[in-house]
């Protein structure tokens, strides 16, 4: 109820969730959106209308008309948005996996764990993100699988602090000592009592990361690390519009559907996984109180 | 104080002992025949074929167990040695030092305006919290943290050189880095705005200004927003405090509680994360610098992390460890100063 009542007040935020299932939806129904061809070897390599180098304009065979090596824009687009999910969620979760592992470990059990841990994840804060993500998914080699795991491995710090300190706060609560002399068991104490109170921040930063872990992920095909050629990918048309971006020298906007369509769609992506995170944020956080 | 600096500073070696191990993994993964590469001038040294290329790796130790190559390459360091860099063809320490100076112009134009920015938005934001003023500043704070940098980015270039030609990218334009480089011109710093006033040659002044405008605006909006959550979060933080409702209780006017009371208490968190930002920006602005090809630590860096060259890869991460360090330090030591309660131990 409080969220529904929430919701009205922030039309911002509805919009979010609507723009978030909109996503959902295409990415679902993707197979219906944009049949592939039968030759394809795979739905996400994206069919090629042709081998000319040149964009084309927006047509019937093309909605969106096609980019740089004639992929064909709008079948990138709807395909990408599974692209971005997978990218997303994989990169949060194996994220967050390590740093809730972590910083509940280091929490629990203090001392020099805790300190070991803990200057651990100084040492990863230390690190150049993108840079050290680039060198890591070049080693591995192009494709999904490389990203989220570079982009895992350098990005798990935040869930890691986050969830040591609240683990830390609620650890010496009232409830916390009652269940203690209860006698419940250790393995109960975290999994029942505290890591589900210690873990809605956790949940909102989460939220939030999905967003800039794509946009991360996009940079990296920006780069020529992410992705194969053709890869049904948004960073990766965005990257092919480069080339084309000052269209000619009578007409500038000449290719504007290489860049638009790309990136209304990340641009849309993330922003509706911020405003989520966002309305996330304002309903769990008991310091804003709704007037 | 000394001490809490000394303390602090201590940290450094476990930062780059931490870091330079873990690269330095990472580049043991590809065989002695991938890295021999880096060790090659030119093609003739590989003329004698397979034996040739096995005295070569035998002769850099490329084939040594893990620890001895680290501590061949520590002690490098030590002698002030990062290595050769393949992709810029140059030692990697003078490539650092000669790259710095364009990173540090771009990110400090970019960096003051955005603080200031953010600071007076965040403000704003808070003390009219949720009046459509609040409503704005939150709406394009979100729009702006979603917008990808490159997205924005080549739609400056798209505007300003594809269509009003005003702004080209690249550091200089040809004219200008022909007499940048040449004998009469003193390089003073390295940094092409300061240099040309020193020199007091103007024209080339305006026209390294014009080559700045697009990546410092494209770099002072994506920045801008966190800063303005994070602002505008702590002002509506400590305009619930007790003093708060005094000073207004008193009949302050609501300006001077707003600007002197609530902003300066206001500010802690927003200078920890401006902090941050301004040691992720100085770690190369990568994307807005490859966009317009502006060459500066980030693109250098990056074309270095594409191309696998791994000493580079590894100075650059020393360099940031550096500024990261020293950033964080110089953060803490202004937290006295903007709020006398907070003592460093």
């Amino acid at each position: 109820m409080k969220i529904f009542k929430y919701l009205f007040r922030n039309p911002l935020s509805l919009f979010g969730i609507l723009l978030l299932l909109f996503f959902v939806v295409v990415a679902i129904l993707a197979p219906v959106l944009a049949p592939p061809e039968a030759y394809q070897l795979s739905p996400y390599d994206t069919p090629r209308a042709s081998f000319w180098a040149t964009p084309e304009p927006l047509s019937k065979e093309h909605f969106f008309g096609t980019t740089q090596g004639q992929y064909d824009i709008y079948y990138g687009l709807v395909w990408g948005t599974r692209t971005a999910f997978k990218v997303g969620l994989g990169v949060v979760s194996v994220s967050s996996i390590i740093g809730i592992s972590v910083g509940s470990v280091a929490a629990f059990y203090g001392g020099i764990i805790d300190e070991v841990l803990m200057r651990l994840v100084d040492v990863f804060m230390a690190v150049p993100f993108l840079i050290a993500a680039m060198v890591l998914t070049t080693l591995l080699g192009k494709g999904l699988g490389p990203m989220i795991i570079a982009l895992s491995a350098f990005g798990w710090m935040s869930y890691a602090r986050v969830i040591r300190s609240e683990i830390l706060r609620v650890k010496e609560m009232d409830y916390i000592h009652a269940a203690r002399t209860y006698g419940t068991s250790n393995f109960l104490l975290i999994f029942r009592h505290i890591l589900p109170n210690a873990f809605y921040p956790v949940l909102v930063l989460a939220t939030m990361a999905t967003g800039s872990m794509v946009l991360a992920a996009s940079a990296l095909s920006f780069l020529g690390v992410g992705t194969e050629q053709g890869y049904a990918d948004w960073g990766q048309f965005i990257s092919y519009s480069r080339n084309w971006i000052v269209g000619q020298g009578d007409d500038p906007f000449k290719y504007w559907y290489t860049l638009f369509f790309p990136g209304a769609a990340i641009f849309f992506f993330v922003f509706s996984w911020n405003l989520v995170g966002d309305a996330l944020r304002d309903i769990l956080d008991p310091h804003i109180v709704q007037k | 104080m000394l001490n809490y600096m000394l303390r602090r500073l201590a940290f450094l070696p476990v930062v780059f002992a931490g870091l330079s191990l873990m690269i330095f993994s990472l580049q043991m993964t590809l065989t002695p025949l991938q890295r021999i590469s880096a060790y090659v001038s030119n093609f003739s040294e590989l003329k004698g074929g397979r034996e040739q290329i096995d005295s070569l790796i035998k002769k850099y130790g490329l084939d040594d167990p893990f620890l001895t190559q680290y501590w061949n390459w520590v002690k490098g360091v030590f002698s002030g040695n990062l290595g050769w860099s393949e992709t810029a063809r140059g030692p990697v320490s003078e490539i650092l030092l000669s790259l710095f100076p364009a990173t540090a112009e771009l990110v400090v134009l970019a960096f003051i305006p955005s603080f200031v920015l953010a600071v007076w938005l965040g403000t704003r934001s808070g003390a009219n919290h949720n009046k459509i003023v609040d409503h704005i500043i939150r709406f394009f704070t979100i729009l702006g943290w979603s917008f990808p940098t490159f997205v924005f980015g080549l739609i400056m270039l798209l505007i300003f050189y594809g269509f009003l030609d005003w702004l080209p990218p690249g550091r200089l334009s040809q004219w200008a880095s022909t007499e940048v480089s040449s004998p009469d011109f003193v390089r003073y710093t390295g940094s092409n705005l300061i240099d040309a006033a020193m020199n007091w040659r103007w024209p080339i002044f305006f026209d390294s200004l014009r080559h700045l405008i697009a990546p410092v605006i494209t770099l002072t909006y994506v920045n801008l927003a966190n800063m303005t959550r994070v602002m505008r979060t702590s002002m509506l933080e400590t305009l619930r405090q007790d003093y708060i409702r005094t000073a207004r209780a008193k009949g302050l006017e609501r300006r001077v509680i707003e600007n002197k009371h609530a902003r300066r208490n206001a500010l802690l968190p927003v200078v920890t994360m401006a902090g941050m930002e301004l040691a992720y920006m100085m770690g190369g602005v990568v994307i807005t610098e490859t966009i317009f090809d502006y060459h500066g630590l980030g693109q250098f860096a990056a074309t270095a992390a594409a191309n696998l060259d791994f000493p580079a890869v590894l100075g650059f991460a020393l360099y940031f460890a550096v500024v990261l360090v020293v950033i964080n330090l110089v953060v803490d030591l202004l937290y006295p100063l903007i709020d006398p309660r907070v003592i460093l131990k």
